[in-house]
């Protein structure tokens, strides 16, 4: 019976959380890439005060607690007239907070790139759009790629925080399940799914990187 | 009288409050090869920079074949594509290979058609020796190879003026060989040359006239063979005497 009940019931119920989860990972990671790419550009090309404005925000999002970040998207927001239902108020405060990671991810992956591979493109008489698109960002994509997969396979286990706001993803389930079958062992299965979404992840970034690695580039450590 | 091929005048330059170039004038003839020498943190390399524009000068002069370099971006536009420069390293893009690399500028900057771009691309390659190495990206080469491939794509262009900053001096014993070969050959074929090196042989042999930098300014120039055998001014002296002890 009980075994019965686990099949059934538990599991079904849990799993019903992952396409949640996999959803809030990748709008929250779309959402932080297009901050990040903004947030990063204007570091890199802006005149003050944007650049700093950029910064700050930043230091904002990483200096704050992500659930601090949640809680007053999702409670404190509706006091300034902005109401947001759960499930929103997870992905923006999970995005927000990934554009500032991302940025950096971006900003020093461009940074990386020698001086000289910028003047050589100068000097040669390419525009500076040109070198932009033709030099550095085909570089810096490849060097920031890695570091974006770990953020990715982050943002997977950060959305277990959105529970908290009560958006019905894997750990919620996990956790009402617990409280209905008051056998914490599921906490197991709930870690066993996490696994299975996160290991392909990095290993389908590892096959991207081997394939668009540059012949006899650097290896990035993931 | 035609215009020197470039000229330099009263050049200023720096990086912050420190100013590295305090005054230099210079002047290149066409054909002419000229090596400039001088002690690390003299201007050299800046003074180089300076002439396309990728170090801005605070003030001072400079003329291309009589056009006054400035930040005209069509005038500037034209004259880097009549100019080639060569860096120490990390010129090649590693990315790309090195047909791609060198195909590149002909295609953005000449704006020829991809097929023109890449036969041009790979007769460079062919007079340097680097044919059989075409498809290979950069950081599958040697250092030299690398370095000899740089050389080949600011040639591509066919320049008018060619820059070289210490091509030599991030390499190897062993590569060096390959690339001041390399430099021989195209001395030989009477293009226009200013190259910042140590490499006081190949001043020796191959260039018309030597240039000693110190402190930002032109300490002495003239005949290379003058300059180096009997300088005229003590530091030149004291600076040559350091450099072949070293060697």
């Amino acid at each position: 019976m009980e075994a019965e009940k686990i099949l059934l019931e538990v599991i079904p119920y849990i799993l019903r959380g992952v396409p949640v989860t996999l959803q809030l990972t990748v709008l929250s990671f779309i959402i932080g890439l297009s901050i990040g790419s903004v947030l990063a550009a204007v570091r890199i090309f802006g005149t003050q005060p944007l650049p700093l404005i950029a910064a700050s925000y930043i230091e904002f999002f990483r200096g704050t607690p992500l659930l601090v970040q949640i809680f007053f998207i999702y409670f404190g927001l509706p006091a300034l007239g902005i109401k947001l239902d759960a499930f929103t108020a997870a992905v923006l405060s999970i995005g927000l907070n990934s554009g500032a990671y991302q940025a950096e991810i971006l900003r020093s992956a461009v940074k990386g790139i020698p001086e000289e591979q910028f003047l050589s493109a100068e000097s040669l008489g390419l525009k500076t759009g040109q070198i932009y698109r033709h030099v550095i960002f085909p570089q810096a994509i490849r060097i920031a790629t890695p570091a974006l997969v770990n953020e990715l396979v982050a943002l997977v286990k950060y959305t277990s925080l959105a529970s908290i706001i009560g958006v019905a993803e894997l750990f919620r389930n996990t956790e009402y399940m617990v409280s209905y079958t008051f056998r914490p062992e599921i906490y197991l299965l709930a870690a066993a799914i996490y696994l299975a979404i996160c290991v392909p992840a990095s290993q389908v970034a590892k096959v991207l990187e081997t394939k668009y690695a540059i012949p006899g580039f650097r290896r990035a450590v993931v | 009288m035609d215009p020197p091929l470039l000229e330099l005048r009263g050049l200023r330059a720096g990086y912050g409050r420190v100013e590295v170039l305090r005054g230099v004038d210079l002047s290149v003839d066409k054909g002419e090869k000229i090596v400039v020498i001088g002690p690390s943190g003299s201007g050299k390399s800046t003074l180089l920079k300076c002439i396309p524009r990728l170090v801005k000068p605070t003030s001072g002069e400079i003329f291309f074949k009589g056009t006054r370099v400035d930040d005209d971006p069509t005038v500037l536009r034209d004259i880097r594509s009549k100019i080639g420069f060569v860096f120490q390293q990390y010129t090649l893009f590693p990315h790309m290979t090195l047909l791609r690399n060198v195909a590149l500028p002909l295609e953005l900057v000449k704006n020829a058609p991809r097929s023109d771009a890449e036969r041009l691309a790979m007769e460079a390659l062919s007079r340097l020796g680097l044919r059989p190495f075409a498809s290979r990206y950069p950081l599958e080469l040697s250092g030299g190879q690398q370095q000899r491939g740089a050389i080949a794509r600011a040639l591509a262009i066919d320049p008018a003026l060619l820059l070289l900053d210490e091509p030599t001096s991030a390499l190897d014993p062993e590569l060096r060989a390959e690339v001041l070969e390399t430099l021989y050959s195209i001395a030989r074929e009477g293009r226009s040359m200013l190259i910042v090196t140590h490499e006081i042989d190949f001043a020796e042999a191959a260039a018309d006239r030597v240039v000693f930098m110190d402190q930002g300014v032109v300490v002495e120039e003239g005949d290379a063979r003058q300059v180096l055998e009997r300088p005229r001014n003590e530091r030149t002296e004291k600076f040559l005497r350091r450099l072949r002890t070293r060697l």
